[in-house]
């Protein structure tokens, strides 16, 4: 029988913690910016502009037909050249950047169709409603759409919080040490990755059960 | 920056591992991904399927243990489940785990815990689009076939699931879209599949761009392929009086 050692789990929560910060880091940043850049494209994949709806489609066609370990490697490839280009720091831990720019582009093409299927999902009088306020389309937009369609997508948007949050654990690949990456390697360190391991699947599963669950609350609570 | 360094005679020329050119090794990749996602897809389809019935049974262990199922994959990232097939199983596992690492091949090690990774990952999902399939049926279809005293599984056979699985085609096919992008997370433990051999060739040859366009493409080519098929698919299944069926 195999014999369990979770001797060396106590000792590196410090390190573990740091790696939980990272990754709360990604997904926090990887959230606001991609539901920002998320409505963008939502906004414009609803014009009326031909060309400005077609982009937005290409984009998020483009992301969500690539997997996410592609993206992240692509990133990695093109973040350094873009920063020397723009601004020159060699301090800057290129990973970390990169991932957030991954994570924040590849997101924005999920929260596009969340945000999409929420605005579409206020009744068209409301638009007329707020032109014949006298509002501007970007005024109705901002005011009258977009807080009620908020309202009712915050179940989903926080359901995707949940995914995003497990697939930071993707970063391994750039070889970020995110929470995962701490856990991997005070595992291997101490020959202990069976109990590393599964101490993480435990971590990541009672925080996603707990998120999952308050989304699916706020969602019952909303319907009624 | 970019399009003036490409060189595409990269993919002519011999590959590291002497197999042939960088073209065939890229091709190889693409040969494992499509092995994994469709027999992931498979064990995703018996167990999705199996699990999602038992959630709308009239038996209330049936329902909770095929919630639990669903929570249990559903809350853990597929990254870590792969390392808990990969590393964990074979440790804790008695006499079966020593036998697979020692006595099977590593390239199949590799690919069957990845396959059975993805597929029981993939499968929780599968369930939820099941039982929602069966949900989308009207309960007086169930009551219908127990009134015509066709028992359970009978009712489940010939009244509800022919219905239930036409109706949820398109979420399975793009669930088959998931699986395969999905895949590409079996790089992280070796399996040659075709991230991997986007990142070896980009290793050894350092044309990155090339490599990394020509799997983006390949990815994007296998995407298109499913959709087209897919459509067919509904086509060729669609019931009469259903929506997109004839009237």
């Amino acid at each position: 029988m195999f014999e369990f050692d979770w001797s060396s789990i106590p000792g590196a929560l410090p390190y573990l913690a740091e790696g939980m910060v990272r990754t709360l880091q990604i997904t926090f940043i990887a959230v606001l910016i991609g539901i920002a850049l998320g409505t963008v494209l939502a906004t414009l994949r609803l014009s009326k502009s031909r060309f400005l709806s077609g982009v937005a489609a290409a984009y998020v066609t483009i992301f969500r037909s690539i997997p996410l370990v592609m993206v992240l490697l692509w990133f990695y490839l093109l973040v350094p050249q873009l920063i020397s280009r723009i601004f020159n720091r060699p301090n800057l831990d290129i990973r970390v950047l990169a991932s957030f720019v991954a994570f924040s582009a590849f997101e924005a093409s999920y929260y596009a169709e969340i945000i999409r299927a929420g605005i579409q999902s206020i009744p068209k009088g409301q638009f007329a409603a707020g032109n014949a306020l006298g509002m501007s389309g970007f005024q109705t937009m901002r005011l009258v759409i977009l807080p009620q369609a908020f309202r009712r997508m915050i179940p989903l948007l926080l359901t995707q919080a949940v995914i995003l949050f497990q697939d930071t654990s993707l970063v391994y690949v750039i070889g970020l040490q995110d929470f995962f990456g701490v856990a991997y390697n005070v595992g291997n360190r101490d020959g202990t990755l069976v109990e590393l391991l599964l101490f993480a699947g435990a971590v990541y599963f009672v925080v996603c059960f707990a998120a999952s669950n308050l989304a699916r609350y706020l969602q019952k609570r909303l319907a009624s | 920056m970019l399009a003036a360094g490409l060189d595409w005679s990269i993919f002519l020329q011999p590959s590291f591992d002497q197999s042939g050119n960088y073209l065939t090794f890229l091709l190889t990749g693409l040969k494992w991904t499509i092995y994994l996602s469709v027999t992931a897809w498979v064990i995703a389809f018996v167990f999705g399927s199996f699990v999602g019935l038992l959630r709308t049974l009239p038996n209330s262990l049936c329902v909770a243990l095929a919630a639990a199922y669903v929570e249990l994959f559903r809350n853990i990232p597929l990254l870590v489940q792969l390392f808990i097939w990969y590393f964990v199983f074979p440790e804790i596992i008695p006499v079966l785990g020593t036998w697979f690492k020692q006595s099977v091949n590593p390239l199949l090690q590799q690919f069957i815990a990845a396959t059975l990774c993805l597929g029981f990952f993939t499968s929780a999902r599968i369930a939820e689009q099941v039982r929602s399939g069966i949900e989308a049926i009207p309960k007086g279809q169930r009551l219908a076939g127990l009134a015509l005293g066709f028992t359970l599984l009978q009712t489940y056979n010939l009244v509800i699931l022919p219905v239930a699985y036409r109706i949820i085609i398109p979420t399975l096919t793009s669930e088959f879209l998931n699986v395969v992008k999905n895949s590409a997370v079996a790089s992280t433990i070796g399996l040659i599949e075709l991230s991997r051999q986007s990142q070896q060739l980009g290793e050894f040859t350092s044309h990155w761009y090339e490599s990394f366009i020509a799997v983006t493409l390949l990815y994007g080519a296998i995407n298109l392929t499913v959709m087209v098929l897919s459509r067919y698919l509904e086509r060729f299944s669609r019931l009469s009086g259903y929506i997109g069926g004839r009237h």
